[in-house]
């Protein structure tokens, strides 16, 4: 499926990823998923939540510079086997993924994969075709 | 020593006498020959006539760095281009630098006085001299060239950059005189200390140091380090180059070259004269420039005048050491730095008002400017990789407009200090 996912531009100092949980955590937001891609100068930190709109409003709100964009998830076995199905798909198909991250899913020896690709709708499309759940 | 003791030690009533004929010319020529003078002497109920005594000078409007902008590129010239014989220019704001042309005779003018500046500071003609200012539109270099020539040294024109080749040819050519920015001299006392070389190891005795700030603990620190006489020079573009003063070897102020230029220290609010002491802005007016002539250019340099006759028997009137602007402009690694122009390039970005921060410090004696930039939700991608392109394309940009290297930094939203609403934009750690 397509969710949205949040990303928030973060300087790569101590306490700015505090300072987003935090402003969360007093609006009574959770978390389902995390993603922190840094550089030297700065960082980018990926959130998925469940209510993507609003979690945007506050952290808007707090000023950060926050932007929402669409990412593929994917929830499969937690094998390898599983996540070499799906990037053979993505391969054969020249899907090109900018970046991807995976963490457990609800359900007990599933895992939920994000992934972020250059053509978001023909990707889902392809995995669907293929039968992956998504 | 000198190079040309009639003028350089001319009696001052002489001098002065000298001084009104030529600017008599002066405002002639900018009166019949620059639309722009005509009309500002006219608005001041001026003519060229009118002009009876040196005193009468402070009545004259003043010519700001704006005129010759707005007046881009050749429309302050008093003479056609075919008269013109070279052009210089500086970086200038918003893309537009400002154009200096000379005439066969202006050249020979800012020949001679760069040789009187090069005898002045202890020069002679068996001296080799090590030219590390930057060649090209910028007049350091060229400036620094002609006058060695004159004075029949011998230049090695290796300009600015490549700091340890600049120590081998230092070491193997036998340099004695090194001419360049007090930073740049600096850094190279550090490579040569980190080519495992001592002062000993050279042949340099003498340093000319220009076009931007600095100061007596500089200069104590590069002549320990060198074992050399630092000596200061200054110029600027709009008024011929390096070589408008130039320090004698008592250190105590630079020697303005009276028989071409008028110097004035103004109160930058008022306009008002200061008397000789009295710290306030520098201005300037050319007695003999052909192509150019300027009248009363406010510098933004902030000094003062230094009265007193000086012991080397020069007769002229000195100026202190610059000692700060009264504008915002920086000087990073001896090129003129304005933060409008990093405003503008941050313009083209996409940005309505962009806040940013300039932070200029000295790393290893060199300048280092950073320019800090909020990111906007306009300039932001999720993936670190466009941000980096831009990163890259900001830097791009700034470099291509300021001539000079620099690290752009993408920073939060709103960590810029404000005050009172206004972003502070620059920041300067350097000590000089």
């Amino acid at each position: 499926m397509i969710v949205k996912q949040l990303s928030v531009f973060l300087e790569n100092t101590p306490g700015r990823l505090y300072a987003v949980t935090s402003a969360l955590n007093d609006n009574g937001m959770d978390v389902k998923a995390l993603m922190l891609a840094d550089t030297a100068d700065f960082g980018v930190l990926r959130l998925i939540v469940d209510d993507p709109e609003k979690t945007l409003k506050v952290l808007q709100e707090k000023g950060f510079t926050v932007k929402i964009t669409e990412v593929i998830a994917v929830e499969i076995q937690h094998t390898f086997k599983e996540v070499q199905k799906i990037l053979e798909i993505l391969s054969r198909k020249s899907v090109n993924i900018e970046y991807m991250y995976a963490f457990m899913g609800e359900n007990p020896g599933k895992t939920l994969i994000i992934f972020r690709v250059d053509n978001l709708k023909a990707a889902a499309e392809y995995l669907k075709e293929e039968g992956i759940m998504v | 020593m000198y190079w040309n003791e009639k003028y350089e030690c001319m009696p001052r009533d002489e001098l002065k006498e000298l001084q009104l004929s030529r600017l008599k010319n002066t405002l002639e020529r900018a009166f019949y020959n620059v639309p722009h003078y005509r009309r500002l002497l006219q608005n001041a109920g001026f003519e060229p006539g009118d002009l009876k005594s040196l005193e009468d000078l402070k009545y004259l409007p003043f010519t700001y760095k704006k005129d010759l902008r707005e007046n881009y590129p050749y429309g302050m010239f008093a003479v056609p281009l075919s008269e013109v014989v070279r052009i210089h220019s500086s970086s200038g704001t918003t893309g537009k630098p400002t154009v200096v042309g000379y005439t066969r005779s202006d050249i020979n003018v800012w020949t001679e006085l760069m040789a009187r500046s090069l005898v002045t500071s202890g020069i002679q003609k068996n001296d080799v001299i090590q030219n590390a200012y930057g060649y090209g539109l910028f007049t350091g270099g060229l400036g620094f060239h002609y006058g060695a020539e004159k004075i029949g040294a011998t230049i090695i024109p290796i300009s600015g950059g490549n700091t340890k080749r600049q120590v081998m040819i230092m070491k193997d050519y036998g340099t004695t005189v090194l001419t360049c920015t007090p930073s740049y001299a600096l850094h190279i006392s550090e490579v040569i200390e980190e080519m495992g070389l001592k002062p000993e190891d050279l042949n340099l005795r003498i340093g000319v140091f220009g076009a931007e700030p600095w100061s007596e603990n500089m200069r104590r620190e590069i002549e320990g380090r060198l074992k050399i006489t630092a000596l200061d020079i200054y110029g600027l573009s709009e008024i011929i180059g390096p070589g408008v003063a130039i320090e004698c070897p008592y250190k105590n102020g630079l020697h303005v070259q009276e028989d071409h230029f008028l110097v004035e220290v103004i109160d930058p609010k008022t306009g008002d004269v200061l008397p000789p002491g009295e710290k306030g802005e520098l201005v300037f007016t050319s007695l003999t420039k052909e192509a150019l002539p300027i009248i009363r250019y406010r510098t933004g340099d902030i000094s003062r005048l230094i009265a007193e006759p000086c012991a080397c028997g020069r007769t002229s009137v000195k100026i202190g050491r610059i000692e700060g602007r009264t504008d915002d402009m920086l000087i990073i690694r001896g090129v003129n730095v304005f933060p409008s122009q990093i405003e503008h390039v941050l313009l083209q970005f996409g940005e309505t008002e962009p806040h940013y921060q300039l932070v200029v410090d000295r790393v290893d004696h060199l300048d280092v400017l950073e320019v800090h930039v909020e990111v906007s939700e306009k300039m932001f991608f999720d993936d670190v990789r466009s941000l980096e392109i831009l990163s890259k394309k900001i830097q791009n940009e700034i470099e291509t407009t300021l001539g000079i290297s620099v690290k752009v930094k993408l920073v939060e939203p709103k960590t810029i200090e404000r005050s009172e609403g206004k972003a502070k934009r620059i920041i300067d750690k350097r000590k000089i």
